[in-house]
């Protein structure tokens, strides 16, 4: 990757700048009021990761509010991702967002178009989707690089954000998928987060084509993997959650697996996924997405070599207690 | 299959047919415009509606970009996406909120591909709707240029080129 402005300044920004293997992952969505419950599940994650990307509600179920995680990450010391999507928020709830959550301390915004309603327990609802993915991603960008809104008003300070985007190499069209990519960069994209991968040939074809547009020198590509818990989880995760495409050789091969040894067979074979696609050029680190299982991440990460992280100490720099300082006493 | 299905994979036919319908409005313009197009409202509206809605399954979004997505109606993806497909999209090509229906961009990149150069304009990064068009004639509003409405922070971006992917 040759010279680029520095966006942002972000952690996440500064290792990949460096050339360093970047290494993200999420954080599971959260159904409480508590701070202290986005701290528990935080900090094994901030071990390993550079930076922990907030869903916004994701699956269309209701979640604590992504941006006040992200607050809450941010005051500790610990780096977010904003995943910003545009099915519950018009441009203008949009755009006063990124103006707050750069105010808030966030510098890294991922620009998502968003499961379906139809996806989560309330479908009755209205979906937004004013917006698409990439008009949001130019939109935020036109306040970052020209300091004005999409009206054009001036904005006085301008949010120094480091743009995302989301790219599924193995959703069809599979021809389109490149070019697509290459759409998000004309519109802003600075780094890239996939679906997850668990089709790696899959993965080495799409990467071949975006190396040959060139696409690996503009923007960074982080590749999403994450461990199946049993085969029974990973038939039903290709068979329910959009987008995510397992072979049925990975399938076969859990359901070898002693039921006891499952889980372990799935760890093994997401450390394996990792080590792959670290070899395939263009690919600038990983985004570690174990719904539910983030007391797994340290350890694949340090079974993929991925370790050590950072020196830093990791433990939250004071926990705030945003009017929760007397819970339960 | 019906006789729409039939036309829309037929992408080049519908697009002579776009071309000629727009031909023939350009040189009615002058007429259409000393009759105010605010009149003719209603008649256009009604005409688009009866014309496109069993050919495309048009939404009347009154800015239409049928030939930059390969003759298929970007409106009819259950996210309104403009600029390409989401994610969501299953093994099978159809739409991941309507399991039913094939998805609307894997049609539009099939089409494109059979409309020649024209067919590059997929590529294009399309602009926000413009929301208050919404039920109004998109003839109407490509004569009158009410659909080349762009925010003002998006102008300086407007005009980017065809993406390169050749």
């Amino acid at each position: 990757m040759g010279e680029r402005p520095m966006r942002a300044g972000s952690r996440l920004e500064r290792v990949l700048c460096s050339g360093r293997f970047a290494v993200t992952a999420e954080l599971a969505p959260l159904d409480t009021s508590d701070p202290d419950a986005v701290f528990d599940r935080a900090i094994v994650l901030a071990e390993v990761a550079d930076a922990i990307n907030v869903t916004d509600s994701s699956g269309a179920h209701v979640h604590m509010s992504c941006l006040a995680v992200c607050s809450l990450l941010t005051h500790s010391d610990y780096e977010p991702v904003f995943q910003m999507q545009c099915r519950d928020r018009n441009r203008i709830a949009q755009q006063a967002d990124l103006l707050g959550a750069a105010a808030l301390g966030v510098k890294n915004v991922l620009c998502l178009t968003g499961d379906g309603i139809q996806a989560g327990d309330q479908p009755e609802a209205k979906p937004v989707f004013d917006l698409d993915s990439i008009q949001l991603l130019r939109m935020a960008r036109i306040l970052r690089d020209e300091s004005r809104f999409l009206s054009g008003r001036k904005i006085d300070v301008p949010p120094r954000l480091f743009l995302g985007a989301a790219s599924n190499p193995f959703a069809p069209p599979h021809a389109w998928r490149p070019a697509r990519l290459a759409k998000k960069v004309e519109a802003g994209a600075d780094f890239i987060q996939t679906q997850y991968c668990f089709d790696v040939p899959r993965l080495q074809e799409f990467m071949a084509r975006v190396r040959d547009m060139g696409l690996h020198e503009q923007v960074y590509i982080l590749i999403g993997v994450g461990p199946l818990r049993s085969a029974g989880a990973a038939e039903w995760m290709g068979n329910n959650v959009p987008g995510v495409y397992i072979p049925s050789e990975i399938i076969e091969r859990l359901r070898k697996t002693p039921k006891a040894d499952q889980r372990e067979e799935g760890m093994a074979i997401c450390v394996e996924i990792i080590q792959q696609v670290r070899e395939i050029e263009g690919v600038h680190g990983v985004h570690v997405m174990a719904y539910r299982q983030e007391e797994m991440v340290a350890e694949i990460i340090h079974r993929a070599g991925l370790f050590p992280r950072r020196a830093k100490s990791t433990s939250p720099v004071h926990r705030p207690h945003f009017g929760m300082a007397e819970k339960g006493e | 299959m019906s006789s729409a299905r039939w036309l829309q994979d037929r992408p080049g036919v519908l697009d002579a047919a776009y071309r000629a319908t727009h031909t023939v409005l350009q040189s009615v313009e002058p007429l259409l415009r000393r009759l105010g197009f605010e009149r003719l409202g209603g008649l256009f509206e009604t005409g688009e509606r009866w014309s496109k809605g069993p050919l495309f399954d048009c939404q009347m979004c009154g800015q239409c970009i049928l030939h930059s997505t390969g003759m298929t109606c970007p409106m009819t993806c259950p996210k309104n996406l403009r600029n390409g497909p989401c994610g969501g999209v299953r093994a099978n090509g159809h739409c991941e909120v309507k399991p039913e229906m094939p998805c609307v961009w894997v049609l539009a990149w099939e089409r494109a591909a059979k409309m020649g150069d024209h067919g590059n304009e997929i590529h294009l990064i399309q602009p926000p709707v413009d929301r208050r068009l919404q039920d109004t004639s998109s003839w109407l509003n490509t004569l009158s240029e009410r659909d080349q409405f762009r925010p003002a922070g998006w102008i300086s971006v407007d005009d980017i080129g065809v993406v390169q992917h050749g």
